[in-house]
This record gives structure tokens, sequence and C-alpha cells, in this order.
């Protein structure tokens, strides 16, 4: 293939378009520089100075270690440390620095050792070819048709074709054994918990609300009244269902609501509500502005009008955030008059 | 004027002398008397002794806002802003008390130029002009009142309380000003301001208000203990020292990332340089 | 003093293992020496970062979804509702001592681990290191990246907390909008609906066996193919393709090799110690319901968050299906199209060049123009992106509009990567005319010489010839020929519309490269030089004589 000694082929014009003409080298290889030696070579005092330098380096690295060990125990769990801006749990922080310093001073050593007192007169070494010899493919190419010769494997057509078969199939049950990972998704992505009556009440306070405890430019972050029940019997079920069911309330002036066409009745005097959960990839929503009355979610930066059926105004999403029609029960309480009339959250295939 | 004998009627004394040259000074006075007496006697009783104070008050912060606010907020505090590129503020009326003292008092109004956002800066008024301000604005139309001190007192939270705060906390608040109350960005140019350092007194009356793009948090809604609760949680995240080291801005994986690659290949790639440097040569030393 | 036999204990191990047929050869096997070869280093040391503290936490860590009420001694959250991974982690950080060190340590191990391979990536690209033969480590040294980014997103996923859960909630509303099977998927991976309780136990085993494992494994067939290839090299004196020229593995590699090992694992520590991250109690347990502003993955997730923000709202309805284009096209088709031509690279650049030869000699990046260019697009198209992650932090910190930031990356990452292709390939042809200048007319001495009659002229001193040498030992590379359309038999060229292709591309790459001079232009420069300084020296030699006569 190359030559030993110019490392650039002929030209080659013919069967393999080589794409690369080459040139003897314009200048001749001057060979290793001349080596240059460092202070330690020459001077016995200066090497014995470096070597004092990294056994330092080495001994103070061993005490900082059996220093980190006594800290453990010594610094008290709770106590914490203070420079200036710097703070931190003093064990944890004295365990770092001194294990920290201890592993950085050996290695530091080494190098130094290595850089100032070990031999560095550069040396060369051939290279081979990363390729088998043409013997050597020979030989196996030889060996490898004679194994197959006495398998076999090539005449018997039966062998092989069913080998081959059943080597396939064998990889179905792979697939097929990790059917139980999940159940299949069924109406579970169409359903949330919120259904004609149900109150909505104020996330962690649980409290219901009246319309006269909201104000133009009001902002309530939600929950149906039948969520929190959950948590006792499964929090599997409550997170679940929370991760649907989660709506904000928001009170705007009427005068700037632009109701979707059916909609009109589905507010309560300005207090509309809306899915809290994202329509592009689920986050939940709650970045509020109320002069503009829109709302932005802090993942990706989806711009929602709630005054104009919560569409989207900016970002990825692509879907408007699904409205919940509102009323108010016999106690004066907000109510939701049926569940969500669309899926809330992301989008999937079969949405439609 | 020369002694006269004292007429028996007065009235003959006074129209004797209805031409002195002092006769009119003396009808006006007469009148100013008559007439104010006549108010004092017939003007409704007041019961508390210092509404002349509070209507004090509210004359001093009408008097205030017609210097410092009037030509954002028009003179009656009914929105500014005819459209002649002059900044418009918004109508102030209804906005209450509390509005005005988290707006003066945080230094954001009044405001210096048009911007996407007011942001905070050093008060402008003392507490005392604030305060009048406030009654001024308070007295146009109903809204929220400064809150009683007992509401932002965190001096009583227990454990529990702190903990509820934080609850409330990243359901409410965070999505806006981050999870550690550092605050965070909103379309066009605004953003939610960081919360540290700021006076309790303040962000209650945020919440209650919703001050520029904030929501307003009502107090039936959000009640005076949780908010107190909210207030007392990031207080503690204040207070709190960062247990790891350098808190590098508490602002999540951005800046740690930054901080990773500097610090991090930046040393590193600086040691190997180190390592693979030829290092310094002996002068005019060379190998025989 | 030499000996001839093994100590004893020695001995006995070769007895069983004939550890001494590894040779000589093998012990004092040369390594050149550069500090960009140490970057893969980097990242071997901090994997195995990675692995011990790993160890640490499993110890403590709990990978379960299970609900438990917080009763350790963080008080900010006592009482709380939250899952057991949560709650351990939380144990870890204020009740195990030295566990909140080693959680950090792991933290700053892995992004420096990442970090590293891709500067490490970089360099092996910029240099040409990829050629053959060492196509195939390109491609296990991506596939380790690749892993290595899918484990540190699943890693900071364990403990539940409100950031890594809502970036797994973004993962799964992505995996569910895939087309056709996208709700089946995500119900398997997830065990359900989200956000389940089988996330963190499933997500454990592949973070802290099936990865680790595949990682393993492939970083020692890279480690055996750099040690069977050899390592590569710089052009220079005595470095010819067929020799490595450097230092012994022992001592001198072992020594700096391995103190590089204990210096990155000690300036990890000292992170560790001084820098907090990933502070979990700060962000809560996950909720749902809950969000923090300024809400972004780890950075090396960056890119792909940058992508999906930036990405305009399309979606497709028809025939009672919806396709989501808003999330396949910045997170199903552009990623994976852009990893591929990635790790396809040497495959790419080696079918337009045609170059069959092996390399063991590095390109400096100038001499490659275009590649160089390709590397600075890719680089800028990644960056832009990247700063489309955290485009809400870019505006509250700089005082601009998200909405602008957002707009200006939309058309920024067409015409960004443009720009800095072209503007890189120039340079790297400006600073290839520059050492051409070197080579033929030495450096500028800054030594102004007067000639009688007026002219000022610069003498310039000649380069070192091992300077000369390093700056010409490359190739002289033209485009392909294309050969002509029928041979002497009126046979028409087979594939030709391919070799058509092919030959563009290939002047693509090189037309524009500079190549260095033959030696006659060096002979010629070098005389010229030599004759104008000789005679202008022998004037001005004549005209001082004249002077002095003269009086």
């Amino acid at each position: 293939m190359s030559d030993e000694k110019d490392n650039l082929p002929a030209v080659s014009a013919g069967d393999e378009p080589n794409g690369q003409v080459q040139l003897a080298e314009p200048i001749p290889d001057p060979g290793i520089e001349p080596h240059e030696h460092r202070i330690t070579d020459i001077d016995p005092l200066a090497a014995d100075r470096v070597e004092r330098q990294v056994s330092t380096m080495f001994t103070l690295a061993g005490l900082l270690a059996l220093g980190s060990c006594v800290a453990y125990f010594a610094i008290p769990r709770d106590a914490t440390i203070e420079f200036g801006p710097l703070t931190g749990n003093a064990n944890n922080m004295t365990l770092g620095l001194t294990v920290g310093l201890a592993l950085f001073l050996i290695g530091a050593g080494a190098i130094q050792w290595a850089k100032k007192l070990m031999v560095d007169n550069e040396i060369s070494e051939e290279r081979h070819d990363a390729g088998s010899s043409p013997e050597q493919r020979a030989d196996i190419i030889q060996g490898f048709q004679q194994g197959v010769e006495e398998s076999g494997f090539t005449r018997r057509k039966m062998i092989r074709r069913s080998l081959i078969g059943a080597m396939g199939l064998l990889g179905l049950p792979a697939i097929v054994f990790l059917r139980d990972l999940g159940p299949l998704p069924g109406r579970s992505l169409y359903n949330t918990i919120w259904a004609k009556g149900i109150r909505v009440v104020n996330d962690v306070t649980l409290r219901p609300i009246k319309p006269s405890d909201l104000v133009v430019g009001q902002l309530v972050n939600a929950a149906p009244a039948n969520l929190a029940p959950i948590e006792e019997e499964s929090p599997v079920e409550y997170q679940n269902a929370k991760a649907k069911a989660a709506v904000i309330v928001v009170r705007i002036a009427p005068d700037q609501i632009r109701p979707k066409a059916g909609r009109e009745n589905w507010g309560v005097d300005g207090i509309l509500c809306y899915s809290k959960i994202c329509t592009h990839v689920g986050c939940p929503i709650s970045l509020y502005e109320q002069t503009t009355h829109h709302v932005l979610c802090p993942c990706h930066q989806s711009t929602f009008d709630l005054a104009d059926g919560a569409k989207v105004i900016f970002g990825p999403a692509a879907r408007p955030l699904p409205q919940l029609p509102l009323a108010v029960d016999a106690e004066g309480y907000l109510i939701a008059q049926n569940g969500f009339d669309e899926p809330v959250g992301a989008s999937f295939w079969e949405r439609g | 004027m020369s002694e006269k004998r004292l007429s028996l009627s007065p009235a003959r004394f006074l129209s004797a002398r209805r031409r002195h040259r002092s006769a009119g000074l003396v009808v006006l006075l007469f009148g100013l008397l008559a007439v104010g007496s006549a108010y004092a006697a017939f003007a409704p009783d007041n019961a508390e002794a210092d509404n002349s104070a509070q209507s004090q008050q509210i004359e001093e912060g009408r008097k205030l806002f017609a210097v410092g606010c009037a030509s954002c907020h028009g003179l009656n505090a009914e929105g500014g802003g005819n459209g002649e590129g002059k900044m418009a503020g918004p109508s102030l009326i209804g906005v209450g008390a509390a509005a005005v003292d988290f707006q003066v008092g945080t230094g954001r109004m009044p405001a210096m130029q048009p911007n996407a956002q007011i942001p905070q800066k050093p008060k402008a008024y003392s507490q005392a002009e604030i305060e009048a301000l406030a009654a001024y604005v308070a007295s146009l139309a109903p809204g929220p009142a400064v809150p009683a001190e007992e509401s932002y007192d965190i001096s009583k939270v227990t454990d529990e309380q702190i903990t509820r705060g934080g609850e409330l906390f990243r359901t409410n608040c965070t999505a806006c000003h981050n999870f550690a109350g550092k605050g965070g960005a909103l379309p066009n140019g605004r953003y939610a301001p960081s919360l540290m350092g700021v006076d309790p007194k303040h962000i209650y009356e945020a919440m209650l208000t919703g001050p520029q793009q904030m929501p307003v948090f009502s107090d039936q809604v959000l009640q005076p203990e949780d908010k107190r609760d909210i207030i007392a949680y990031v207080t503690a995240l204040q207070e709190q020292k960062d247990p790891g080291g350098f808190g590098l801005g508490r602002l999540g994986p951005v800046s740690e990332g930054l901080w990773g690659w500097l610090v991090g290949i930046g040393l590193l790639v600086g040691v190997a340089v180190w390592i693979g440097a030829k290092g310094v040569r002996a002068k005019g030393a060379k190998a025989e | 003093m030499a000996t001839k036999e093994f100590p004893p204990p020695v001995k006995w191990v070769d007895d069983r293992l004939g550890i001494g047929k590894i040779g000589k050869k093998n012990l004092r096997k040369v390594f050149p020496d550069h500090w960009s070869f140490m970057l893969g280093e980097i990242a071997l040391y901090s994997f195995i970062i990675l692995i011990l503290t790993g160890i640490f936490l499993t110890f403590w860590f709990r990978p379960s979804m299970a609900d438990v009420e917080y009763q350790g001694s963080y008080s900010l959250l006592k009482g709380l509702h939250m899952s057991e991974a949560y709650a351990s982690t939380l144990d870890i950080s204020f009740d195990v001592r030295g566990g909140l060190l080693m959680r950090q340590i792991h933290h700053w191990a892995a992004v420096l681990f990442i970090a590293a391979m891709m500067v490490h990536l970089l360099r092996i690209f910029f240099t040409g290191a990829f050629r053959k033969p060492r196509e195939l480590n390109w491609v296990i040294g991506f596939t380790m990246l690749f892993l290595g980014i899918i484990e540190g997103f699943i890693g900071y996923g364990l403990p539940d907390d409100l950031l890594s859960g809502t970036g797994l909630r973004i993962t799964q509303g992505m995996i569910q909008a895939s087309p056709v099977i996208g709700s089946y998927l995500t119900f398997f991976i997830f065990g359900g609906e989200f956000p389940g309780d089988d996330m963190v136990s499933r997500f454990f085993t592949v973070h802290v066996l099936l990865i680790p494992g595949l990682i393993l494994a492939l970083v020692t067939a890279h480690l055996f193919l750099v040690v069977y290839h050899k390592h590569t090299q710089y052009p220079g004196p005595a470095c010819a393709c067929k020799n490595v020229v450097g230092y012994p593995l022992m001592p001198v590699y072992m020594a700096k090799a391995g103190g590089f090992f204990f210096v990155v694992f000690g300036i990890t520590a000292l992170m560790g110690a001084l820098m907090q991250i990933n502070p979990v109690w700060l962000y809560g347990p996950y909720n749902p319901a809950e969000v923090t502003a300024g809400s972004q993955p780890d950075w090396y997730m960056g890119w792909l968050e940058g992508s999906v923000r930036i990405m305009p709202g399309f979606e497709s309805h028809f025939w009672g299906v919806t396709l989501s284009w808003n999330l396949l096209i910045p997170a199903l088709i552009v990623p994976p199209l852009f990893v591929t031509v990635v790790a396809l690279y040497p495959f790419i650049e080696g079918w337009i060049t045609g170059d069959k030869r092996e390399h063991h000699l590095l390109d400096r990046p100038r001499n490659m123009p275009t590649r160089t260019g390709i590397g600075a697009a890719f680089i800028t198209f990644y960056g832009l992106l990247w700063i489309g992650g955290g485009n809400d932090v870019v505006a509250t910190h700089f005082g601009i509009s998200l909405n602008h930031v957002t707009w200006f990356l939309r058309f920024a990452v067409f015409i960004g990567p443009v720009l800095a292709f072209w503007i890189t390939r120039r340079i790297a042809i400006s600073l290839q005319r520059a050492d051409n200048d070197r080579l033929l007319h030495g450096l500028e001495s800054g030594i102004i010489v007067r000639l009688p009659h007026g002219e000022y002229i610069e003498k310039h001193t000649p380069i070192s010839k091992y300077e000369a040498y390093a700056l010409t030992a490359r190739d002289r590379t033209l485009p392909l020929e294309i050969g002509p359309e029928t041979d002497e038999n009126g046979v028409a060229a087979p594939r030709r519309g391919l070799t058509k292709i092919r030959a563009a591309l290939s002047r693509f790459y090189f037309a524009d490269s500079v190549q260095k001079p033959t030696s006659e232009e060096i002979e010629e420069a070098h005389a010229h030089g030599d004759h104008e300084d000789h005679a202008h020296a022998e004037e001005l030699d004549d005209a001082a004589r004249d002077q002095i006569t003269k009086h």
C-alpha cells in the first residue's frame, strides 16, 4: 500500500479515483530536535529541591486524608461555615476540601515528578499497519473455508434456513414479554375527574370559592373538590388525577372577554376557568399577566390569551387551553357545569 | 376720631359712621365672622378628635399627588395619557392605600421613564408622605387597605406553618418568581422581580393588590394566614445559608452549566496544558 | 542493576497468567505529548468518579415512589408528603455525613463527563483524527456521548424533585405526541398515566446497571483501539506517518496520566465541596400542578430544549388523527438528523475525498478549511439552540424581550451556521497563506534597512528547519478528477451521476485550500531572499567603503 520512506503514494489515475496528488516533501525531515536539558538534569541541587517539593506534596496529601477522617467525626453535623459569600455545611465542606486537596496534591506531585525529574528524552516507535498482512489474510481465509466445509453449512440448505428462521423468531419473545410494562391507554387520556356539580376549590387550602371572593385581575390556582379525598386511598391515583385536573381561575373585566361561539355562559361575571396543563407537553401554567390577560408557560414560553378562548398567541403550543364551564351552586360557590369537552394536556395521535 | 357721646342705639352708632373709610372693612370682618359662626353652629358634629388631622393628611396627599403623580395619573387620579406621547398611568380610583404604599414604598413610583416594566428603585418620598398619598388615593374610592402589622408578622410562625407556606409558594408563586424567589421572565421584556430583601409588608401588599402584571390574590381566597405563611417561607429562603457552597445565584441548571464549564473544564484544560508543556529548559545546556 | 528473575510474588502471577508476555514493547509503549490529547482522559476519569460516588449514593438512595411523610432534619419540608426517592435524597443531603458532598461530586462529575466528551469530540473532529483506521472509534465515542447524555438526564430525574419531574413531564408529553404509537409508548414506559409510581424504579435500573454497563464495554473497546492503532500525533520533525514519537508509558505516562486522574478527581471533589449544584430541597417534591420559572434541563440537554422552544406551533389534524409538527420537527426529526450526520461524518468525508490510506498524522485545522468551517457551523447551530434553551434567563439577565430573543433565534439557526462556515473558512485560508508566507519569506525581523538609492526594505529572518518541516508535513490535497465519460472502448463510466456529485463535493472541500509550496518555489524564494540580502549587504559595504575612502 504505502512505501516506508515516502508515506504518500504516487498519483493514481485509473480505477480508484483518489483525488489526491502527492509530490515529494518540499523540505527533508531534519530529525528529532536536539534534546535540551532541564535545570534538574544538570544541577543536582535543583533536582533535590524538586524532590523535596514532590514529597512535600505527597506527605501533605496523606495528612489531609487523615484530617478528613478526623473531621468526619469531629465536626458536628449541622454546623455551618460562612466566609463572606461562601456558605456551607461545615462537615461536608471540610470533608470535600481535605479529600479534594489530598487527591489534587497526589496528582500534582506525580505530574511534577514526571515533568522535572523523570528522563524526558523523546523516543520513536514504529507503527504497524492496522489491517492484517496478505499472508495472514490468506491463512485465515483458508482456515475459515475449511471450517465451513467441515460443518456442511453451505451444503445443507435445510439446516441453514431453519436455523436462521429460528434465531430470528427468538427475538420476538424479547419484545412480547414486556407487554405488562403498562396498561393500554384506553380512555384515560380523554377523561379527568371533573364532572357536573363538582366545586372548584383553591389548591393547597382546599377552600371553595364564591364569585364575590374574586377581584378583576385575580388568579386562583384551583383543583376539583373531589381530588383531595383520593390522596387518602391512593397517593398514586391522586398524583395522576391532579396531573390532568389542575385548573386556573381568573377574573377578567367582562367587556374585555371575547367568548368563543357556544361558550358565552361558560364564565360567571367575567370569571373564567381553564385547564392548567399546557397543551404543548403538559407543564402546569400559571404565569398570568393581569393587564394583558396572557398566561405564559415557563417551560417553552407558549403564551395563551385567556380573554380570547385561551388561544395561542406565541410559542410552540398548537392548541388553546381547554376551558371548564363554570356555574354557581345553591350556596353560591363556583362549580363545574360539566367536565372538559376535550382531552387536556399534550396532543396524541388518536386525539383527532 | 373725636370723642362723641355714645348714642343709645348701636344701629344709630353704626349708621352714623356708615361712610367712615374703614366702614367697609368692618362690614367685611363682621360678615366673615357671621358666616363662620353660622357654619360652625350648623355643621355636622364629627366625633373623632383626629378628623381634622386625617383630612389634613388627605389634603397633603392631594397636594403631593398633584405635583408628583398627576402628570401620568391625571389630576383626579382618573388615569392619564392623552395619546400625545405622554406616559400613561392607569386610573388609581379604587386601588386602595395598599397599592400606593407598595408602589411608592418600593420606589417603583414615581416612574422615571417609559419601559416595558417599572423597576424598583430607591424611595422618593418619606414614610409620612407615602401615608399621605395613600390616604388621598384611599379617599377616592374603597380599595384594599394597608395590612395591619399582625397580618405579616412572622415572628411567631411554627415550622408547620412555614412548610405550608412553602406549598402555597410553589403552587402560586414559583411559576413567575422561581423556586428560590429569584424572579423570572415574562413576555415582551417584562419580568417577575426577585423577592429577596423585600419587606414582609410589601410582599403582603403585592399579593393583595397585584402590581403591574402580577395577578391579585385576594384575602378571601388566599387568606391573611396563608399570606403570612408564604411570607414566612420566603423569609426562611432568604435567611437560609446554602449548605452546598456557593449558591451560584440559585437560578438552576443554566448557571450550574456555565460555572461547570468555566471552572471545571477551564481548570482541567489548564492542568492539561501544564502537563503537556515542554517546561523551562536550562539555558545553553545542550545534549552531547 | 538488571535482574533476570521476577520477584517471587510477580513470578507467582506470571506462572499462571503469563503477564511477562505483554513484553517490554508494551510496558515502554510510546505516547505523544500534547495537552489536547488529554481531553478524552478527563472524560474517562470523570466516568470512574461517577461510578465510585454513584456506588456510595446507592447505599442510601431508595428508588421508590411510595408515599412517605418527611421527618428528617430539613425543617422547611417537614411533614410534607413526598416519594421515598425524594425523602431519601433529602436524607443523603442532610442526615448522612458526607452525603451532600458525594451528591455534588457526582453531579459535577456528570457535568464534566459530558463536557469533556464534547471537547474531546471537537478536538478529534478538527484534527481529522477520525480518518481511517479510526472511524469505528469515532462511532464508539459518539455513542458514549449519546449514552452519557441520556444517563445524566435519567440520573437527575431519580430524586423526583419539582425541576426534574417537570423535565420528565415534558419528555412524557413529547413521547405521547409521537405518531401512531405515542400514547402506547408512554403508558408502557411510565407504567400507566403520568406520573404513576414506576418511573423512578425503572429509571434506576437503567441508570445504575444498563447504561453504565454499556458505557464500560464501549470505553474498553475505545481504549483498546487507541492502544492498537497507537495514538495519532501532530506533524513535526521526526514525526512521520509510520512512527509515533513521544515518551514511554512507564514511567512517564503512568505518572502523567495517573497524576491527571488524581487531579481530575481532586478538582471535581473541590467543586463538590465549594459549589452547590442541584439543591433539590429548594425545588420541593414533584407536584404535577407546580412549576418554577426558569425550568431548564441540565446544560447538555439545553440544545434539545432550545430546539423545542423556538419551534412555532404547527400541528395538522386530518382523518381523525393529530400530527404534532411542533414536537416532531424539533424533537424527533432535526436532532436525530444532526446526530446521525455527526456520527457518520468520517464515512461522509471519506467518500468525498476518496482517501483510502491510513492516517496517523493530525491535520492542523487551518489546513482543512472546509472541514473546519463545517465544524464551526455545527458548533454555531448547537450553540444557538443552547441559547434558545435558556431564552428566559437570557431575557431577564440582559433586559431583552423574551419574544425578541425567540424570534431572533428562529432565523439565526439558519443564517448563523452559514455565516460561521464562511467566516471560519476564510480565516483558515488566510492562516494558510500566512503560513506559506513564513515558509517562503521567513519572519519579519523588524530591522529596516535603507539602501543607498533610497529604498527601504525589511529584513526577514528565516524560520528554523524544524518549524519549516512542521509547516510542510501535510498532504497536498486536490479535488477529485472525474475521469473521461467513456473509456477507450466506448463503455460509459458507471454511476456517473454519483461521481459528479462526489467530484463537486470534493471541489467544495479542497478547491480553495491553499497548497503548500513546492520545493522549487521554496528554493526560488530563498535564493531571491538571500540574493537580495546578500546583494544589498554588498552594496552597503561598498557604499560605506566609498564614504570612508572619500574622506
